[in-house]
């Protein structure tokens, strides 16, 4: 009877009487959500412009925010002297377009050569490219922690009696941003439609006329893009480290949530995995001891897999008897 | 057909190699005169598709390479050009067996066809509707996803979004694969009327012999990678060996297992 209480009652009780606190872990949760939703973001982007499982993607954003970090050193940032505002956004700018450079390179080293094999092994050419960026990175701006601060105050302030953090809006807006704009190219764009039906079919997309070198550049070039915002808003977290590129196993639950050729999908799935392990955390936790959120993503997307192997928004895969 | 000089499309001896070992077509030329209608006809594995892909150059994406011979459009030689270049030239193809962005709607698929278009939305806009005029079914189903309409939608949707890059010359890889009678007529008078009124070249790739040599008016038959006949749609249709192996008639009527023997060496231009 107790243990029944413990989980099914005692967690409602101590929502209902701590309304501000439980508001704030959902915040938390949201905005955690946000970081996870742009990770994912990335790898929906390629997934569905090619089919295959960008591994690369984690490394691709630790790569962006080492290049960044590099950027402004060389611009003479130190710990104790900011640059200004227009010399970050050089950087940022200096960033994306090392990203859409890479993008050019991967294209031309590695898929081009690879087009019309399985999609397993362009899937291992990735797990080559993470390698290969991983290492790449080290050698070029050094293997230390760094710190990354692009001049977002890390301020908190209190709103209706919630702690909230600049910061973390700043990011979570950023974020939304990101999405809109991608879902309009998406859907309303020549180009973005012509991604699409690359995504469904190579070979008619050829036969159509539909370039596919280039779209492999600009899914890639969007890819590393969406990649530095993830790098930078992390970066600017917890530090510049090689512990960024493993934020993208956290995206997995969240494609797995959300399906992987759904860029709302990827976003709702990042929420609802961030607020989820807040809460599970806060108000389950305790009754086993804690560090539930380390593994609760991948619990739910377990569950997931087993009842709606599409995802929340994923397609369906469409087969014809 | 040689004699025809103004040939659109000019195929000239060409061999292809796949995976730089398998020889599959060995020698193959036709001539597609501007505004006809020609049928490559054959048994599976004769090399028609072989033959259109070359032309379309999809052949690079299957690791296959035209070894030998040249192909011109329009007194230009384009064995080296991409699928995109001969799509902006004005030659498509339509691939054997649909082959629809099954997640995008019809009418999305329609517009991937106009990828290439460089005439802006109104220019596209109309082709729209006159592809709607040709295949009224595809505006009722317009907003529907191409991986959930009908067999004969979908092709209809592919010939539609070919149609959409405002061809010159189309090719066509089997449309009626997999398709009721009735709907390959109706597809074959689509194609009809398209040769017609939008003066589209046509070159046809079919095993459907007796609907091909209806509707074409010249006609190739490949076998084993070379062709072995070719004429007049009405000649061949009456010629005695097409009649037999590819119309299913003959003037002793139907044919028992015993005479399998005779059957085949009858089969005088095998080579």
């Amino acid at each position: 009877m107790d243990v029944l209480y413990a989980v099914f009652i005692a967690p409602f009780v101590d929502m209902a009487t701590a309304p501000i606190f439980f508001a704030e872990v959902i915040i938390g949760g949201l905005i955690a959500g946000v970081m996870y939703s742009l990770v994912a973001l990335g790898f929906v982007l390629i997934f569905k412009a090619s089919g295959v499982f960008n591994f690369a993607q984690g490394v691709l954003a630790l790569f962006a925010g080492l290049t960044l970090v590099g950027l402004m050193e060389f611009m003479g940032q130190t710990s104790t002297q900011q640059l200004p505002w227009y010399l970050i956004a050089l950087a940022i700018i200096g960033t994306a377009a090392v990203m859409v450079a890479l993008a050019f390179a991967i294209e031309r080293i590695v898929l081009r050569p690879l087009v019309n094999q399985e999609q397993i092994i362009l899937f291992m050419s990735t797990i080559g490219l993470a390698l290969f960026l991983e290492g790449f990175g080290d050698v070029l701006w050094g293997s230390d922690v760094k710190a990354l601060d692009i001049g977002i105050p890390d301020a908190s302030f209190e709103w209706g009696g919630i702690l909230l953090n600049q910061f973390d809006l700043v990011a979570a807006a950023t974020a939304a941003v990101l999405v809109a704009v991608l879902a309009v190219f998406f859907q309303k764009t020549r180009v973005g439609r012509a991604l699409r039906a690359v995504a469904d079919d190579h070979q008619a997309a050829l036969s159509v006329g539909i370039p596919l070198k280039s779209i492999w550049v600009i899914v890639w070039s969007v890819a590393g893009i969406v990649a530095m915002v993830a790098g930078i808003m992390w970066g600017a977290k917890s530090g510049v480290q090689f512990s960024l590129s493993l934020i993208a196993l956290k995206a997995l639950p969240v494609l797995i949530l959300g399906g992987f050729t759904s860029v709302p999908g990827a976003i709702v799935g990042g929420l609802i995995i961030g607020v989820g392990e807040k809460i599970a955390e806060i108000y389950w936790g305790p009754l086993i001891g804690g560090a539930i959120e380390n593994w609760f993503a991948y619990m739910l997307a377990m569950v997931f897999l087993l009842f709606r192997p599409q995802g929340l928004f994923g397609e369906k895969i469409i087969e014809r008897v | 057909m040689s004699e025809n000089a103004q040939a659109l499309l000019n195929v000239n001896n060409i061999e292809v190699i796949y995976d730089h070992v398998i020889l599959v077509l060995k020698g193959v030329s036709l001539e597609v005169p501007e505004g006809g209608i020609v049928a490559l006809l054959g048994a599976n594995g004769a090399g028609k598709t072989t033959t259109l892909k070359a032309v379309s150059n999809l052949l690079g994406a299957e690791r296959g390479d035209v070894t030998k011979g040249s192909i011109e459009y329009a007194g230009e030689r384009v064995d080296k050009l991409s699928p995109n270049d001969l799509v902006r030239r004005g030659v498509i193809q339509v691939m054997e067996g649909r082959h629809c962005f099954e997640h995008l709607t019809v009418e999305e698929n329609l517009l991937t066809g106009a990828y290439t278009r460089t005439d802006g939305r109104s220019g596209i806009a109309s082709s729209l509707e006159l592809v709607y005029t040709y295949f009224p079914r595809l505006k009722e189903r317009r907003n529907s996803q191409a991986g959930y309409v009908s067999g004969g939608e979908q092709q209809m949707t592919a010939i539609g979004r070919a149609l959409m890059s405002k061809p010159r010359m189309m090719l066509l890889d089997e449309p009626s694969m997999g398709l009721a009678p009735q709907l390959v007529e109706e597809i074959f008078e689509i194609v009809k009327a398209l040769n017609d009124k939008e003066k589209v070249s046509i070159l046809l790739a079919e095993q459907n012999t007796n609907m091909a040599l209806r509707y074409a008016r010249y006609g190739y038959i490949l076998e084993n990678g070379r062709v072995v006949m070719d004429g007049d749609a009405k000649t061949l249709s009456e010629n005695e060996d097409v009649k037999e192996f590819y119309l299913g008639l003959s003037s002793a009527g139907r044919k028992s297992y015993r005479d399998v023997k005779h059957y085949k060496r009858r089969k005088r231009w095998l080579a």
